[in-house]
């Protein structure tokens, strides 16, 4: 059985916890990289992390580390000050891997 | 140039002869794969196109309620009110082979099915606007789930078209041109030794003949 986490500040996780997700806050980004350490420790329950923006811009290295394996994923959801759109920036990266280029803005 | 390292004979011609067979079959299949793999992905990226905005607006939103709900209630009791969660989520995974690559697929269970289950306070002493938060919460959270697979889904996909594609490229442009130019070579090498041994044997012929009968 598998777990779902959340790491963001304070006042971004309090609603995640009430829908029953796992919360870490996170004053700053070393908080922040000592919860993902945690989370992706070997053995570990937790499938899905949520990681707030702010945050994994920092952490770009250690996230980028589990992309390739199919557990944990790691999914960076908006801040309380709005997307960043790092989000989209991600899959754009992701198709210029697959494609060799970036189709996307075609469009 | 790798052809100065073969021997020309004619097992080595066999052997490169049905390495490039095995390379052009190979090169066809995994030009197939990449073909499906890629139109599996556009699908995929078009749906973490929608399910990456819907979830940020709705998240947005979401965090504008609790914004305003935490301007109403003091913090004290805002956190008070939300710091013993009575709900709570499991989630399993199975996985969808998706041309051998192994994509996981989520699926949850929350501990109970009362949907009211996600207020975990008394509602004498909070506002309507955390409910209203709290609300909107779940109703992305299900989105969030699915923009976690999707998203996962279109990185292991990258990954795998990526391999793929550098593999297809290695034996279209490097692999089968090397083995047909190798071919050529010990074709050509082994005509010309049989050449000569052709013309050599005429010299020979006519040497033999001329001792025997004293031709001039």
């Amino acid at each position: 059985m598998y777990k779902i986490a959340v790491i963001g500040r304070p006042e971004t996780v309090i609603g995640f916890k009430a829908l029953g997700l796992e919360t870490f806050s996170a004053a700053d980004a070393a908080e922040a990289c000592e919860a993902l350490d945690f989370l992706t420790e070997e053995g570990s329950q937790y499938a899905i992390i949520y990681i707030e923006e702010s945050f994994a811009e920092k952490l770009c290295k250690n996230i980028e580390r589990y992309k390739d394996s199919p557990t944990p994923a790691i999914i960076v959801i908006p801040g309380r000050d709005g997307s960043t759109g790092m989000g989209l920036s991600a899959l754009n990266s992701a198709v210029e891997r697959a494609v060799g280029i970036n189709i996307l803005d075609k469009e | 140039m790798a052809s100065t390292a073969i021997i020309p004979t004619r097992m080595v011609l066999n052997q490169l002869k049905n390495r490039l067979k095995t390379a052009r079959r190979g090169h066809k299949l995994l030009k197939d794969k990449r073909d499906e793999l890629m139109r599996q992905f556009m699908d995929v990226i078009k749906q973490n196109k929608e399910l990456r905005v819907k979830v940020e607006n709705g998240l947005t939103a979401a965090f504008g309620s609790l914004q305003v709900a935490s301007s109403i209630m003091s913090p004290e009791i805002l956190e008070q009110s939300l710091l013993y969660p009575r709900q709570s989520v499991e989630l399993d995974i199975r996985y969808r082979n998706i041309m051998s690559v192994d994509v996981p697929e989520y699926s949850f269970r929350t501990k109970s099915n009362d949907p009211s289950e996600i207020y975990p306070y008394g509602f004498a002493q909070t506002s309507g606007e955390l409910d209203d938060a709290l609300e909107q919460m779940a109703a992305v959270f299900e989105d969030m789930l699915k923009l976690a697979e999707v998203e996962k889904t279109m990185q292991l996909l990258a990954e795998e078209i990526e391999k793929t594609r550098r593999r297809v490229n290695a034996l279209e442009y490097s692999t089968i041109p090397e083995l047909e130019k190798n071919i050529k070579y010990i074709t050509m090498k082994l005509e010309e030794n049989e050449n000569s041994t052709k013309v050599r044997l005429m010299k020979v012929k006519d040497m033999v003949l001329q001792k025997a009968h004293n031709y001039s």
